[in-house]
């Protein structure tokens, strides 16, 4: 029962853990997608004189993904009835040339700045408008969201990293004695913490094998991938190959830091 | 006769100030069964620590099967432990063990083939009378009867010497009959070197031995 207990404490730790991690990656999957969200539905708009190649304007600068002609002819049809046909082949001849400047990512406002102030460099370039005040808004809510989520993290890190050390010191001083016995008889340092490792080996699986179904049904379920498409993002919150992977990877290399730590402070009782 | 412990102006000390054991020479042969007495304090139990290597002479040397313990590495100091059988006062069995897998422990470390492990731990439960309690936890058992599987446990693999810290301290007198018995027939049957730290020798002992009494740091042979 003592022993049942004991694995349970650790189970739970590094079950804490994982799950924390996995919770992480999930909000940063949508944090992100939620970036990429607004990076599709933000551009700069440039003004030039005459017309251009997207490719040529795309080349300005590294920050842009790419360019897109904005067709002035949806605002042309608006006149054609009030206007003669003489003067609206004048007006599109008199007309600059717009274009949508994608970026490869949600830029910050002193990028948005900067790039703003070398495209006005460009001698083919008239005017540039950024959009910068709406850009601000939706970045500081970004920024927000971003911070939460990092405190969130921390937070629970703190928590679970006290619960592993406890964890630690229970276990070092449960072992201390099984080991020193052995070492009584000649056993080898491999030997004597051979148990040690196992226990901690079978323990991140249980931890993991708990993470990865709790994520699998959730993710079977739809839990948050429903309610964050009502807003638009639509994101996978459980990779259930790399996530678990991951997960594994996470609770067994925690588990034999543990134990290797164990193993290190052991003294040998004289 | 080979010497299994061979102590030149052995000094053993827990800091430099102060020595517990000053400047002593003995040597204990092959097959001797060795009594070490001395009051409490005295310094028995650092002496038997040194014979398995936990403490290095401070000064002098002390060679044990062969092996200098001044300069031990650990690796030499697990060659030497595994030639030898401890019993303790305070039996240290592991509790989360069975009496059995207690038993085999140094089978295990020794690289003895499980079949083989298995017949000896069986005939020794058998020999130390508790075949019964085979699939027991220690704390299931009594005093007499873990010490008497701590026994069954420095049997184990032949060891070419015994040490034994205060066996029967902790005893009733017919488990510690039962003790000095075994470790009577460990000496006669199986040739072990028998070294025994107490405070008292049995009147009645089947076997000779050697008597060693530590008085303020020096060691006497008591004839």
């Amino acid at each position: 029962m003592k022993s049942v207990r004991n694995h349970l404490s650790l189970v739970i730790a590094l079950f804490t853990i994982v799950f924390t991690m996995q919770i992480y990656l999930a909000v940063d999957r949508t944090v992100n997608a939620y970036e990429n969200n607004l990076n599709e539905n933000y551009s700069i708009v440039v003004v030039t004189a005459k017309k251009m190649e997207p490719d040529a304007l795309s080349d300005l600068d590294p920050m842009i993904k790419n360019a897109q002609e904005v067709s002035t002819a949806e605002v042309i049809e608006q006149f054609q009835s009030q206007m003669k046909q003489r003067h609206i082949d004048l007006l599109k001849l008199s007309l600059p040339h717009f274009y949508a400047l994608h970026l490869n990512r949600f830029p910050t406002p002193s990028e948005v700045n900067d790039l703003h102030k070398r495209l006005q460099k460009s001698s083919d370039i008239t005017r540039v408008e950024d959009f910068a005040q709406n850009h601000d808004t939706l970045y500081k809510l970004l920024l927000l969201f971003k911070s939460v989520v990092i405190i969130f993290a921390i937070a629970i890190f703190a928590v679970t990293s006290l619960l592993v050390l406890k964890e630690m010191r229970i276990w070092q001083l449960q072992h201390n004695e099984r080991m020193s016995i052995m070492a009584m008889f000649g056993a080898p340092v491999w030997l004597r913490s051979a148990i040690l490792f196992r226990l901690s080996i079978v323990d991140a699986l249980i931890a993991s094998v708990l993470a990865i179904s709790t994520f699998s049904y959730a993710s079977y379920l739809k839990v948050g991938e429903e309610q964050l498409r009502t807003i638009g993002i639509d994101v996978l919150l459980f990779d259930p190959f790399n996530d678990s992977t991951l997960i594994i990877g996470v609770a067994l290399s925690l588990s034999i830091v543990l134990a290797t730590l164990i193993v290190i402070g052991h003294k040998e009782e004289h | 006769m080979d010497k299994v412990i061979v102590a030149q102006d052995l000094t053993l000390a827990y800091n430099t100030d102060e020595s517990i054991i000053s400047k002593a020479n003995f040597s204990v042969t092959s097959g001797e069964f060795v009594f070490i007495t001395g009051a409490s304090g005295s310094g028995k139990s650092t002496l038997l620590k040194s014979f398995y290597g936990a403490i290095k002479p401070d000064r002098g040397s002390l060679i044990v099967g062969g092996v200098e313990i001044n300069s031990i590495s650990s690796s030499k100091r697990n060659f030497l432990r595994r030639h030898i059988g401890i019993v303790f006062q305070d039996y240290k069995l592991i509790r989360e063990w069975t009496i059995e897998k207690n038993v085999m422990l140094p089978l295990l470390i020794n690289g003895y083939a499980k079949d083989v492990s298995d017949v000896q731990v069986e005939k020794l439960l058998n020999h130390v009378k508790l075949s019964h309690k085979m699939g027991k936890y220690p704390p299931e058992l009594s005093g007499g009867e873990q010490q008497r599987v701590a026994m069954a446990r420095a049997l184990a693999h032949n060891p070419i010497l015994i040490l034994a810290d205060e066996p029967t301290g902790n005893l009733d007198n017919y488990s510690s009959r039962l003790i000095w018995n075994l470790l009577e027939g460990a000496n006669t049957q199986l040739k072990a070197t028998v070294l025994v730290v107490t405070h008292n020798i049995p009147e009645e002992l089947g076997v000779e031995y050697k008597h060693f009494n530590i008085e303020h740091g020096t060691i006497y042979e008591i004839c």
